[in-house]
């Protein structure tokens, strides 16, 4: 549904050139959740921007839907749908009428216009508040216009960019059910996250990015699998040291708080761990043991937590 | 485009009616400027009937309404710019000329109605027009607003903040005032002054709103005024349309 091949973007600033997007090659399949991960700045923005012709790539090249994004944007177009992270209505005006516009901005009959609208607003629950200014909704309510606006023309392909922040947990919940639903309808859907959590539950299959280029992609489980065993987390005062004493350990990785090591088995390993600083004198703060998640993915790949961000 | 056009207008012109408090807002000044600046223009211009005096202040008054409120229609494309209505309507196939002309067109005919208002309290103060120079002279206030409002939609685009367009708009604004002949006629003007305003296209515009008022619809004014309005509206909607095309942010 996507293939891009070395997507670039930089931008000039007064502080001379920032290299955004430094080739990236994405491949998303039809009828899948498809997750983009990274931290704040890591080009995941500038990227949907690009593939949703919002900006000018400045090299590489991109298939979108079948139509090759540099020579036909307008005709891209036509055939996606993009939620922009920042909400898109306006505070007075009001879903039905905003809904109907933007239906017959694609080209569709007033009265097709007002049919999708009423079948669109009833399927996001929304019927009930439709007449209603904007600026009356909750937080999850506009989200959910915001998403029936982006696909009002039935898409082929939906991009949301960071459709949960700033959402409470329940409405966070509702918009993955709704994220969901539009998935079994057939829709292909590309979606930006910060949240950890977020990607491994909802998503069918995750590139993760950092500094503007991609740094792993695959299912949620098969790059947690890819770390294979448990993580133990042994917090310390002196990283260094207890790493130095820590060294008999297979994968050992040093951080600035912390040791990280990553082991078969966490429960016959923490034993091994206490004595092995014991015995180097190194005073040990705290132990934790967990199963692989994806900030460990991230972490092996970059070096950096997603979560310190 | 056409299509397009009206949608956008009938939806911006929707909104607009939502609030109707614009059309009071908008009379307000030019009614205050028509009862306490007007009555001052029979001595001072030295004519001997109101209806005179109306005939000058009149046409003045229309085309710095047409001005000034052309100029500022920029805020309220700020607002859905910051609140993500543009970009929402950029990946839309719709045409890039349409989301300009479509909010243009509804500034101006807002304006065109703030203008009937004003002409017909003016036809109580003894003003008198023919119908036919009133329609000319309000298709040159059509072309003003059409051209003050795409300036307006293109420095807003450009400068992205209220913070900028605000004095950016009354820098503009000032000297185009004072170099028009809007308030007196600058007939008045001592020769440096006149040379100066010849070069201020809204004076040529003054000029032919006040022939056609006069009822003087042969004078060279009027067909001048009305070319350099075209031209000048034609421009500034292509420069705008281009800003919308290209990408924001």
């Amino acid at each position: 549904m996507i293939k891009t091949l070395g997507l670039r973007k930089s931008f000039t600033t007064r502080h001379g050139t920032v290299d955004a997007v430094r080739g990236v090659d994405l491949t998303v399949d039809e009828g899948e959740i498809f997750g983009f991960l990274g931290p704040n700045g890591a080009g995941k923005t500038t990227t949907l921007r690009m593939l949703a012709t919002l900006m000018k790539p400045d090299g590489g090249e991109a298939t979108i839907a079948g139509v090759d994004l540099l020579e036909d944007p307008g005709e891209v177009r036509r055939r996606i749908g993009y939620v922009a992270q920042g909400g898109s209505t306006l505070d007075d005006s009001t879903a039905r009428e905003e809904l109907v516009l933007q239906a017959r901005l694609y080209g569709v009959s007033k009265s097709e216009a007002r049919a999708r609208t009423a079948r669109i607003l009833d399927s996001f629950q929304l019927t009930e508040y439709a007449e209603r200014k904007c600026k009356t909704y909750s937080g999850g309510q506009r989200r959910r216009v915001d998403i029936a606006l982006g696909i009002i023309h039935e898409p082929k392909i939906v991009f949301l960019d960071e459709p949960t922040t700033g959402l409470d947990p329940q409405s966070r919940a509702h918009m993955w059910d709704e994220v969901r639903r539009l998935r079994d309808e057939g829709m292909t859907i590309f979606i930006t996250t910060h949240y950890l959590d977020e990607a491994d539950a909802l998503c069918d299959r995750i590139s993760i990015m950092d500094n503007g280029a991609i740094v792993a992609s695959g299912t949620p489980a098969s790059l947690k699998k890819e770390i294979s065993g448990d993580v133990v987390r042994v917090g310390v005062a002196l990283p260094a040291a207890a790493a130095a004493a820590l060294s008999d350990f297979p994968r050992v990785e040093l951080h600035d708080d912390s040791v990280r090591l990553y082991v078969e088995d966490g429960a016959t390993a923490i034993p091994l761990v206490i004595r092995a600083l014991d015995s180097a004198g190194v005073a040990l703060g705290t132990i934790e043991l967990h199963r692989p998640s994806l900030d460990d993915v991230f972490l092996t790949k970059t070096g950096r937590s997603l979560r310190e961000n | 485009m056409l299509r397009d056009t009206w949608l956008i207008f009938q939806h911006q012109f929707k909104a607009l009616l939502r609030n109707p408090v614009w059309i009071l807002v908008g009379v307000f000044q030019p009614v205050m400027y028509l009862l306490l600046f007007a009555p001052l223009l029979k001595p001072a211009l030295g004519v001997r009937t109101n209806a005179e005096a109306y005939e000058i202040f009149v046409p003045g008054l229309l085309v710095l309404l047409a001005i000034f409120g052309g100029l500022f229609q920029g805020f309220g494309l700020i607002a859905e710019l910051r609140a993500g209505v543009i970009e929402r309507s950029r990946v839309t196939p719709v045409s890039r000329l349409a989301l300009l002309l479509g909010r243009s067109l509804r500034d101006t005919v807002s304006l065109l109605a703030q203008a009937v208002i004003i002409t017909l309290l003016a036809l109580a103060f003894d003003l008198r027009v023919f119908i036919g120079n009133l329609l000319l002279a309000y298709l040159m206030l059509a072309l003003i607003s059409l051209m003050t409002s795409a300036v307006s939609y293109g420095v807003a685009l450009a400068v992205k903040s209220e913070d900028a367009l605000a004095p950016l708009m009354n820098t503009v604004a000032q000297p185009v005032l004072l170099l028009s002949g809007i308030l007196l006629p600058l007939t008045y003007a001592p020769g440096w002054l006149q040379g100066i305003a010849d070069w201020n296209p809204f004076s040529w515009a003054v000029n032919g709103v006040r022939a056609l008022f006069r009822g003087d619809l042969g004078a060279p004014a009027v067909w001048q005024g009305l070319a350099i309005m075209a031209v000048l509206a034609a421009l500034a909607v292509a420069w705008a349309a281009r800003l919308f095309a290209r990408s924001i942010r």
